[in-house]
């Protein structure tokens, strides 16, 4: 392997609770403020301390912030994983490891360079506690790397310095005196910096490194959320611990007392219920989950939907089926939210793609959810919520104003001709209007899961039963010309006149959510190969005429998602008029993020040999 | 089931209320409950407590869950809004919509089925987050809308309409509450409307979770020879164990109680409960006490009523949450959020 100047991948192999998870953290936000772009994927466990945890960084200049598939260098601290790790390391890469105990005979590969550290020995003679030789020993890796790849030491310093603050500044040396071990070990025995290094730009200026769960999070507070009820699950968990966290600093007022309730519900089923409580309230209200939280709350999810009751709900998703594996990613709850709940129920979700979209995302969700007086999803994932993502600053419209829908004042019921009907459609827009408790007497009505009838009242009557659901349906429709329209990206587009109209390849991809930077990367790759794709992410459900015609001026469609039972394209097949054999699947649903080279690969196969794998 | 409105009949001879209501403004629609209903007394008394109290009708929220109790909220009250929720689901809308706004006063209404069985678990939650609400069981041992299964607060040896003998021990909503650290705990009898409205209406006052289980005997499925829920069982094991008086703020609380008797414990917006005692050894301000004397009298198969367990200093949802004083329903948009975005993503960098 020749020099790979701010491009290449590496990967860091410990074990979990040992605090090699701040290390590396602190690896990626160097490199980062060296001005280079980086991605950083955790592959942790399901267990806090002692199994396998692997850190995958990629330094890309070129700013393909997605998993390339191939890692050119691999720093092998866990034992228990070291031949795994040992043979993932692609030719010609690097692979550091703790030469405080020798591995003569597993290191069998002539084909990469072997760089050995001393780290536990070092760490031991120089710090005596047993839990600070621990921990000092990622830092110690951290400082050889910081040798071996340029790495600035000052920035790493800093860095620190802000991790620990004033109050625990004797940190700061103590990590430093680490470092420093590592650092001078590698001078002394390795021709820094190596030819895989990392070299000082500015490409990241005007950017953010952060976690989607957290921008989630602020999302919901920017939208002026009120309540939010939860129960703990993995990979949803920190959604609601940034929400507290950012509300505790901006949502008290003078006195101290808290603009907002957060509660942690018995169960998934009562927290649901809390956001409808909160909902019909009418405040804005809202619970995180995952795939075993939704299914949990599916009956209370029906009944918001046909008593219209404003809720945003987030799934984090993570692998199922069941319990699955919590801490790995996938998109296996697409239809689970786009169809929860038993009767014929449809429900607005939204597809965010990275942090920055679950920001813009999670502020058009509550506004929809009052809108339209129903549940909608923002259907995230475990790498887009947990991972740390590098996005541009959020930006804030000063000019938005929630949309709190149809609501009607006491003033506007006092003024009333008639009496007030919930179910009504006085605008042909299948959306009715509804009143909140304890504001007038003449917008009192009853709120029922059973069949009513279009002015709320209690009905097994067939004709007034298949009204509202009929108007229900319309609403549905109605909601297609107001969530956010796919991104739709041409090879060839339309002149910026409009006088030449976009003209299509033959092949095209359609995707969502986080596979998003694994398809931009793959269709940069194939377009230099040759391979012309346009590209249609879809950012919502219900879908929108743009991705319909999309599909129809493309001969053959890939489908890419994270799952195994391809839902997205059974959705498309059920939702559009998509001529079947177009939509051709590529699928990826091992619980790691989807690579680009994976896509790529899929392309190139189908291009080949008329089918994917 | 189908909604009846009532015909607006008004009689000028009506008293009113100091709003200046009568007691049919707080009336509802026509029950479709089954003629003699435990259930429809409790109504009664709940419609005749919020007029005495002079609650503004619309500022109140009705909620329930699922079966034949949970009708009910249809039935009182219709300038107020009311939500049925999901079976056994009631606490938490009530949490919720509680959560979002403390400035309505908040009835929920459920059953056995519906609070002991499928809500066990909600109910006990809603218990220990201190919800300030009324919470009313209508308890007949008995699922109705089913026709006629044991609910889980059946009674050992209680024999079914189709001579079914139940074996397994009941779930004692009163002695569950009280374990849970239930802050005002009732139990009355349908039958009992004097006893019911004081109850309903110093619970009201009650800042916190006020459960009143209430014997509502069905006289479909459990009004039998046999039964232990049916009115004539009822009513021969009665055992009122406190007399409880309720006194608004601006009266004047008459000292005509005998010493050592009689216990007046002020609530939080003033008024007062006179308890006074018919049994010399409960003590209702005493859990461990409480608990004993309960357990003693359920040995001895009474039915012990009246206030059974009260305390005004617990805290409820809110004051634990340090919640502003109004209503969180209008979002809080801050005029500086884009400052406070600017600051918050300085930590991202």
């Amino acid at each position: 392997m020749s020099g790979r100047v701010n491009d290449f991948t590496l990967k860091l192999a410990t074990a979990n609770g040992t605090g090699s998870a701040s290390a590396n953290t602190l690896l990626m936000k160097a490199i980062f403020r060296m001005g280079v772009p980086v991605m950083g994927k955790n592959y942790f466990p399901s267990n806090i301390q002692g199994l396998p945890t692997w850190y995958e960084i990629r330094v890309t200049e070129s700013g393909d912030l997605t998993r390339s598939g191939v890692v050119h260098f691999m720093v092998a601290m866990n034992a228990e994983t070291f031949a795994k790790d040992h043979a993932e390391v692609a030719a010609g890469g690097y692979l550091l490891y703790d030469s405080s105990w020798p591995r003569g005979r597993e290191l069998n590969r002539d084909d990469i360079h072997i760089i050995g550290v001393p780290l536990a020995e070092m760490v031991n003679h120089h710090f005596t506690d047993a839990r600070t030789r621990i921990l000092m020993k990622n830092i110690a890796y951290v400082g050889a790397l910081a040798a071996l790849l340029d790495l600035d030491m000052q920035v790493i310093e800093d860095s620190l310095k802000e991790t620990f603050g004033e109050k625990k500044a004797r940190l700061v040396d103590a990590n430093m005196q680490a470092a420093g071990l590592g650092y001078t070990y590698a001078k002394q025995h390795y021709d820094c910096p190596l030819p895989i290094r990392v070299k000082r730009t500015n490409l990241t200026d005007g950017h953010i490194v952060i976690d989607g769960n957290t921008t989630a999070a602020l999302g919901a507070m920017f939208a002026g959320a009120t309540v939010g009820a939860w129960y703990p699950i993995t990979p949803s968990t920190s959604l609601m611990d940034a929400f507290k966290g950012f509300c505790e600093t901006y949502r008290r007022n003078d006195k101290g007392e808290r603009e907002f309730t957060v509660i942690q519900a018995e169960d998934e089923l009562a927290a649901i219920g809390m956001v409808m409580g909160a909902g019909w309230m009418g405040a804005r209200a809202f619970t995180p989950t995952s795939g075993p939280g939704i299914s949990l709350m599916n009956e209370f999810i029906s009944f918001g939907y046909y008593t219209e009751i404003p809720a945003v709900i987030f799934d984090v998703q993570r692998v199922g089926p069941s319990t699955g594996m919590p801490t790995r990613t996938q998109q296996a709850d697409l239809t689970e939210c786009a169809y929860a709940g038993h009767g014929d129920t449809r429900h607005i979700c939204l597809y965010p793609a990275d942090p920055g979209e679950a920001f813009e995302l999670t502020i058009r969700a509550f506004d929809l959810a009052e809108h339209f007086q129903t549940p909608v999803f923002v259907v995230s994932d475990l790498d887009i919520g947990m991972n740390e993502w590098m996005v541009p600053e959020l930006k804030w419209d000063e000019n938005y104003r929630p949309d709190r829908g149809k609501v009607l004042s006491a003033g506007e019921l006092e003024q009333l001709p008639g009496r007030f009907g919930r179910y009504l459609d006085p605008d042909q827009d299948g959306i009715p209007f509804r009143t909140l408790p304890g504001v007038h007497p003449a917008g009192a009505f009853f709120t029922r899961g059973s069949g009513h009838s279009k002015h709320g009242i209690y009905t097994e009557d067939a004709a007034e039963y298949q009204e509202v659901m009929d108007r229900l349906g319309r609403k549905f429709d109605t909601a297609r010309r107001h969530v956010p329209p796919p991104q739709i990206e041409y090879v060839h587009p339309a002149s910026k006149g409009g006088r030449k109209r976009a003209r299509p390849t033959k092949c095209a991809i359609v995707s969502l959510g986080s596979c998003d930077v694994a398809v931009r990367e793959a269709r940069k790759k194939l377009l230099a190969g040759g391979t012309e794709l346009d590209y249609c992410r879809i950012r919502a459900f219900p879908f929108t005429s743009e991705l319909e015609d999309f599909i129809r001026e493309h001969e053959t469609v890939f489908v890419v998602e994270q799952n195994r039972d391809a839902q997205l394209r059974g959705m498309l097949l059920m939702e559009t008029d998509a001529d079947r054999d177009r939509l051709v699947s590529i699928l990826h649903y091992n619980g790691l993020p989807i690579a680009s080279s994976h896509v790529e690969e899929a392309v190139l196969t189908y291009l080949d040999k008329g089918q994917v794998a | 089931m189908t909604f009846m409105k009532k015909p607006a009949v008004h009689h000028s001879a009506l008293p009113v209320n100091g709003l200046g209501y009568t007691v049919r403004d707080y009336e509802g629609g026509m029950s479709t409950l089954c003629a003699g209903c435990g259930h429809d007394s409790i109504t009664a008394a709940l419609i005749q407590a919020c007029w005495e109290l002079d609650i503004e009708p619309h500022r109140v929220a009705k909620m329930s869950g699922i079966g034949c109790s949970s009708k009910t909220p249809a039935y009182f009250l219709s300038q107020a809004h009311g939500i049925n929720a999901v079976h056994g689901r009631m606490p938490s809308i009530a949490t919720g919509a509680n959560a979002a706004n403390r400035e309505l006063t908040y009835i929920g209404v459920s059953g056995d089925g519906d609070s002991l069985s499928i809500g066990f678990g909600q109910f006990a939650h809603a218990i220990r987050r201190n919800v300030d609400m009324l919470y009313m069981i209508e308890n007949n041992g008995v699922y109705g809308l089913t026709k006629g299964q044991f609910s889980a607060s059946a009674d050992i040896g209680t024999r079914a309409k189709k001579c079914e003998i139940n074996e397994q021990p009941p779930i004692e909503p009163v002695l569950t509450a009280l374990s849970l650290g239930c802050t005002f705990v009732a139990r009355s009898f349908s039958g009992d409307k004097e006893q019911l409205v004081t109850l309903i209406k110093a619970a009201l006052r009650h800042r916190g979770f006020a459960m009143i289980d209430v014997i509502s005997p069905c006289v479909a499925f459990n009004d039998h020879e046999g039964s232990t829920k049916s009115y004539a069982h009822t009513r021969a094991f009665y055992h009122p164990a406190i007399h409880t008086d309720f006194i608004e703020p601006k009266a004047e609380i008459r000292a005509e109680y005998a010493k050592g008797a009689a216990m007046p414990v002020k609530l939080h917006d003033g008024s007062t409960i006179v308890l006074r005692k018919v049994d010399v050894d409960h003590d209702p301000t005493d859990r461990a006490r409480a608990f004993a004397y309960l357990e003693r009298h359920r040995e001895a198969h009474e039915i012990v009523t009246g206030l059974l367990y009260v305390e005004e200093e617990g805290r409820d949802l809110h004051s634990l949450n340090q919640t502003v004083p109004e209503s969180l329903v209008a979002t809080r948009l801050h005029d500086d959020q884009p400052a406070i975005l600017e600051q918050v993503q300085k930590r991202y960098r």
